[in-house]
């Protein structure tokens, strides 16, 4: 299968992520620049982590409209792959191809450390691998990663069953230290109603080698890997 | 040329962080009278060969698009003549 990740100016995770999924997944890969517009020859798409325009205005808030992301939203509307990390996260919620907003951390500060998040839905290409209720543990490096939706929005995720991931201690409890951003409901990653569009703030291609300290991320890769190999069967 | 101006915040149910800490900091240098800070956002636009009756629907347009996020901000536009 072949992988492209989205190039912004400003992205700085593009090389991380088209790393790992080819040299470490061997995977077929390419960057995509965000003034592309052709994804025809690609089976799933990464959004890396960055500060695409800098994050003026909003985080993601003019990366949504590069013109690859008419792309990237037609991509998701016919059912491809899509994954969104950290900012690329963000970039999918500007776009509304995912549900919620980020807020200021509510410490104010940014945060730069190891967290664990909780596996909640197995029903999505990036999770399809994993057990449901596993631990993963990742860095996360965000100054925005405070999720917030409505409170009957946050309902209608939960019945959906489109939280994908929750801030938890290292054996899954949750607690409001694990929670480092003030998250509503924890929330470290959601999916879209037609679960192909997966977006969290973790860094998963910063955890996807034993060197870096831990290679629960690459799970999230070869999950997705193995789901869209799948389709493509 | 019109003007208009833009002011973005966040809605009155979202928790403002940076809002908190400017109250906080306030409140530790004695303005004890400082109650609540609420952060936001202000644009100026300036629109050139726009007809000044669709000034303010532009400006409307471009604000709910770009410079606010629905989800959490609402925005106030003003025109002026």
């Amino acid at each position: 299968m072949k992988v492209g990740v989205v190039v912004f100016p400003g992205s700085n995770c593009d090389h991380d992520t088209l790393h790992v999924l080819g040299d470490v997944c061997g995977q077929e890969v390419r960057p995509v620049w965000h003034k592309d517009s052709d994804l025809r020859d690609l089976d799933a798409v990464v959004l890396p982590g960055g500060f695409s325009y800098g994050d003026y205005l909003r985080t993601g808030a003019i990366a949504r409209f590069s013109p690859v992301m008419r792309a990237v939203g037609e991509f998701a509307r016919r059912g491809g792959p899509v994954l969104g990390i950290c900012n690329g996260f963000q970039i999918l919620q500007e776009a509304g191809l995912l549900p919620g907003a980020m807020l200021r951390n509510q410490g104010v500060k940014f945060l730069s450390q190891p967290v664990h998040v909780r596996v909640e839905r197995t029903d999505t290409p990036a999770t399809a691998g994993l057990a449901a209720g596993s631990v993963l543990t990742m860095p996360i490096a965000h100054g925005e990663g405070n999720f917030y939706a409505a409170p009957d929005e946050i309902a209608r995720l939960e019945g959906e069953g489109q939280v994908v991931f929750r801030y938890t201690t290292k054996d899954g409890r949750l607690e409001a230290e694990a929670n480092a951003n003030g998250s509503a409901a924890a929330i470290a990653g959601v999916c879209n109603a037609a679960r192909n569009v997966v977006g969290l703030m973790p860094h998963p291609e910063r955890a996807s080698e034993a060197e870096l300290g831990s290679e629960d991320g690459r799970r999230l890769f070869e999950s997705l890997v193995r789901a869209t190999s799948r389709v493509l069967a | 040329m019109a003007k208009a101006r833009v002011y973005v915040t966040l809605k009155k149910s979202v928790f403002d962080p940076q809002g908190r800490t400017i109250h906080d900091a306030l409140v530790s240098m004695g303005y004890e009278g400082v109650a609540d800070v609420r952060q936001g956002k202000f644009f100026e636009v300036d629109l050139q060969g726009v007809p000044p009756e669709r000034a303010r629907e532009t400006v409307d347009e471009i604000a709910r698009r770009v410079l606010a996020n629905p989800v959490i901000e609402s925005y106030r536009v003003e025109v002026e003549p």
